[in-house]
């Protein structure tokens, strides 16, 4: 990759509240020029309370935080080049739309024709023009969203801070504005950094994503290395569905799980040394008993709409598959699994936390989705 | 087409009017009824003929004062006791805003603990009887009170008080202050947050955050504060008599003045003056306040 300019640079960040609990452990990070990066991660893991720290809300207890090469941790808000949009917009209620995209033209005082100007661009931009003299108030959620967008843009801040701005819209709504972003960020070259415990959008809409945990970095990369080489059990989890199975790592290129000895792409680990091995439901392919390198017993089937989501039993262990042929439960079937579709990780203190699917159920999936809604 | 009200509306639309009927009942009969006997004292002679004599008489009623180099003049007496009411009601006003706006900011931002002593500080006052607390100004401001003790204590001279128009202030500003300062904390203690912090992202410092958003959305509650403190201490009267040794007759000291002296249709009259004045002012306060708060935004 060619050399790209470092924007923001957080350097060993430590962030505890002062009844002693620690929100940010240590944490180091590259921003770059031009890039959309999501911090991504379940509640309380950090990642707004990072968003803060660069917005200039919190400050580290230690660590530097470094904007194009100063370090700014006294800097105060108002003095950043740094913009927010926020989590409920936090759009100003006695001002109509105009004035509330005004707002940061006018404490900069400049002349009424180019604030009109400006004003009306981003309008433009975010799809409100007509809206001018409407109250913020009376606005839908996804046009104060925009409101608040076309806010945060105006004063052409080198990064836009955008802390979970969509949670608070329906689905359909969400996917149009997840685009819309997207091409806004295209479209301006700012900087977004972007927060989110939704591991579809951090997919769908980054260039890099930072996967947070308990005040953690778990790793940082573009969304195709999350999700095909994640770096331990917490990232395999959290983003998209994973089977993870204790293996042992025999040589390079071959790996032991479930009582069978697999080709695999990965090397580097010592000789006979534990591993933890992923495999997506997606990449499980079911074959006849015979031809099988594991065989199961199949204990649940759920229509999806595009595919089946099939739980197998394999000796003791619950799997998760996901094809478009149909099974019967209580059948026994044979599985093969291609040698790229195994990923071989590190143990790590999440190892044999996730990765299980014996309690599975989608209505508790939906129900902790809906827990995780909460603002932290 | 009229819509057919559902069989569940009409229970409730019952049910909430039965509910409301015995507060309906109070009002009319403590508000409407004796707001009525007012207009009618004030528009009928002692024979409860109509006449519009007592209204007349506040607007030409003439006294002679004495100027300044002993020769007297003839003024209009209650024009000038309604404008020096005014007068001492605009100002002890101002002072609680001045006061009292810092102070409800301060407590809305402090830790809740905090909130709720100060909140408790603000009210004890009040539960004592407001001739009782004038009376403690008055061993308080006195020649020979607490106040010229502390000060000669200290070497620091003694001052003169008590009969001034600081005095009245100083009481009115003291009876009135809690009611300037409660509805005021009350916004600003919903006030988001995030509004402020969105200010600050946007570029203000502390001053244009208080000037552009602070400021603006408290407004509700300043006027509030203001109608509460303004109109009470236009029709104040006893703390004139005692903090101003009678020196400063006030609008509600002559309407007192008058119904002790059994004038009860000339009292009504200047009640009922003094109550369409405040309702004009505030109407007019009202009207340019939400022009400005809510301006452009419909």
């Amino acid at each position: 990759m060619e050399e790209r300019k470092k924007l923001i640079q957080l350097k060993n960040i430590t962030k505890s509240w002062e009844d002693g609990q620690v929100v940010l452990d240590d944490i180091s990070l590259d921003i770059y020029d031009n890039e959309f990066i999501t911090l991504l991660g379940p509640s309380g893991c950090g990642k707004t309370t990072t968003l803060r720290l660069i917005g200039g809300f919190e400050q580290p207890n230690e660590g530097d935080i470094v904007f194009m090469g100063k370090r700014i941790n006294d800097v105060p808000p108002h003095k950043r080049n740094v913009n927010t949009v926020f989590q409920k917009y936090a759009l100003f209620p006695h001002l109509s739309v105009f004035e509330n995209v005004a707002f940061p033209l006018r404490e900069r005082k400049l002349p009424k024709a180019e604030i009109e100007e400006k004003v009306n661009e981003m309008l433009r931009l975010v799809m409100l023009t007509g809206f001018e003299n409407r109250s913020v108030t009376r606005l839908s959620g996804g046009q104060q969203q925009r409101v608040a967008i076309a806010r945060a843009l105006v004063n052409h801040p080198k990064v836009l801070l955008l802390d979970e701005p969509l949670g608070a819209l329906d689905l359909k709504l969400r996917k149009d504005m997840q685009q819309e972003l997207k091409k806004i960020q295209k479209a301006t070259g700012i900087t977004f950094v972007f927060v989110t415990h939704d591991q579809e959008e951090a997919l769908s809409m980054s260039d890099t994503i930072v996967v947070m945990s308990e005040g953690r970095i778990q790793q940082i990369g573009t969304p195709t290395d999350i999700y095909n080489e994640p770096e331990n059990a917490f990232v395999a989890d959290f983003i998209g569905e994973s089977n993870i199975v204790d293996g042992i790592m025999l040589s390079d290129y071959k790996v032991s799980f479930s009582g069978h000895t697999f080709d695999c792409v990965d090397a580097g680990f010592g000789r006979r040394e534990s591993v933890d091995v992923v495999v997506r439901p997606e990449d499980v392919d079911i074959v006849p008993l015979e031809k099988g390198m594991l065989q199961g017993v199949v204990s649940s089937v759920t229509f999806m709409g595009v595919h089946y989501e099939i739980i197998v039993d394999i000796n003791g262990f619950k799997w998760m598959i996901q094809t478009t042929d149909y099974c019967g439960v209580d059948e026994h079937i044979g599985i093969y699994i291609e040698p790229e579709a195994i990923h071989v990780m590190k143990k790590s203190e999440y190892s044999g936390m996730f990765g299980d699917y014996s309690s599975f159920s989608n209505e508790l999936d939906e129900l902790s989705d809906a827990e995780s809604e909460i603002e932290e | 087409m009229r819509r057919r009200r559902t069989e569940r509306e009409i229970r409730e639309f019952r049910a909430r009017h039965g509910l409301l009927a015995p507060y309906t009942l109070w009002s009319a009969l403590f508000i409407l009824v004796p707001l009525i006997f007012v207009a009618y004292y004030a528009f009928t002679d002692n024979n409860f003929n109509f006449t519009t004599d007592n209204i007349t008489r506040f607007f030409t009623a003439t006294s002679q004062v004495a100027n300044a180099d002993g020769s007297m003049s003839e003024v209009r007496t209650y024009i000038v006791i309604f404008l020096r009411s005014l007068k001492l009601a605009i100002i002890s006003t101002l002072i609680c805003l001045l006061l009292g706006y810092p102070a409800a900011y301060i407590m809305a931002r402090a830790p809740e603990k905090a909130q709720k002593t100060m909140m408790t500080l603000i009210m004890i006052p009040m539960w004592m009887n407001f001739l009782i607390r004038t009376y403690a100004w008055m061993t308080i401001l006195q020649d020979t009170g607490i106040l010229n003790g502390i000060l000669g204590y200290l070497g620091l001279g003694q001052v003169h008080i008590i009969g001034t128009e600081a005095a009245v202030v100083i009481g009115m500003v003291y009876d009135y202050f809690p009611y300037m300062i409660l509805p005021i904390y009350s916004i600003m203690a919903k006030m988001d947050i995030k509004l402020i912090e969105a200010a600050r992202d946007l570029g203000c410092s502390g001053v244009s955050v208080l000037r552009r958003v602070i400021w603006p959305l408290s407004l509700p509650g300043v006027i509030s504060g203001v109608t509460m403190v303004l109109i009470p201490s236009i029709s104040t009267f006893y703390i004139s008599q005692k903090l101003g040794n009678g020196k400063f007759f006030l609008i509600g000291d002559a309407i007192e003045g008058q119904y002790v002296a059994n004038n009860l249709h000339f009292a009504a009259a200047i009640a009922f003056i003094l109550m369409i004045i405040l309702l004009v002012g505030m109407a007019i306060m009202k009207y340019f306040v939400n022009k400005k708060t809510y301006g452009g935004a419909r």
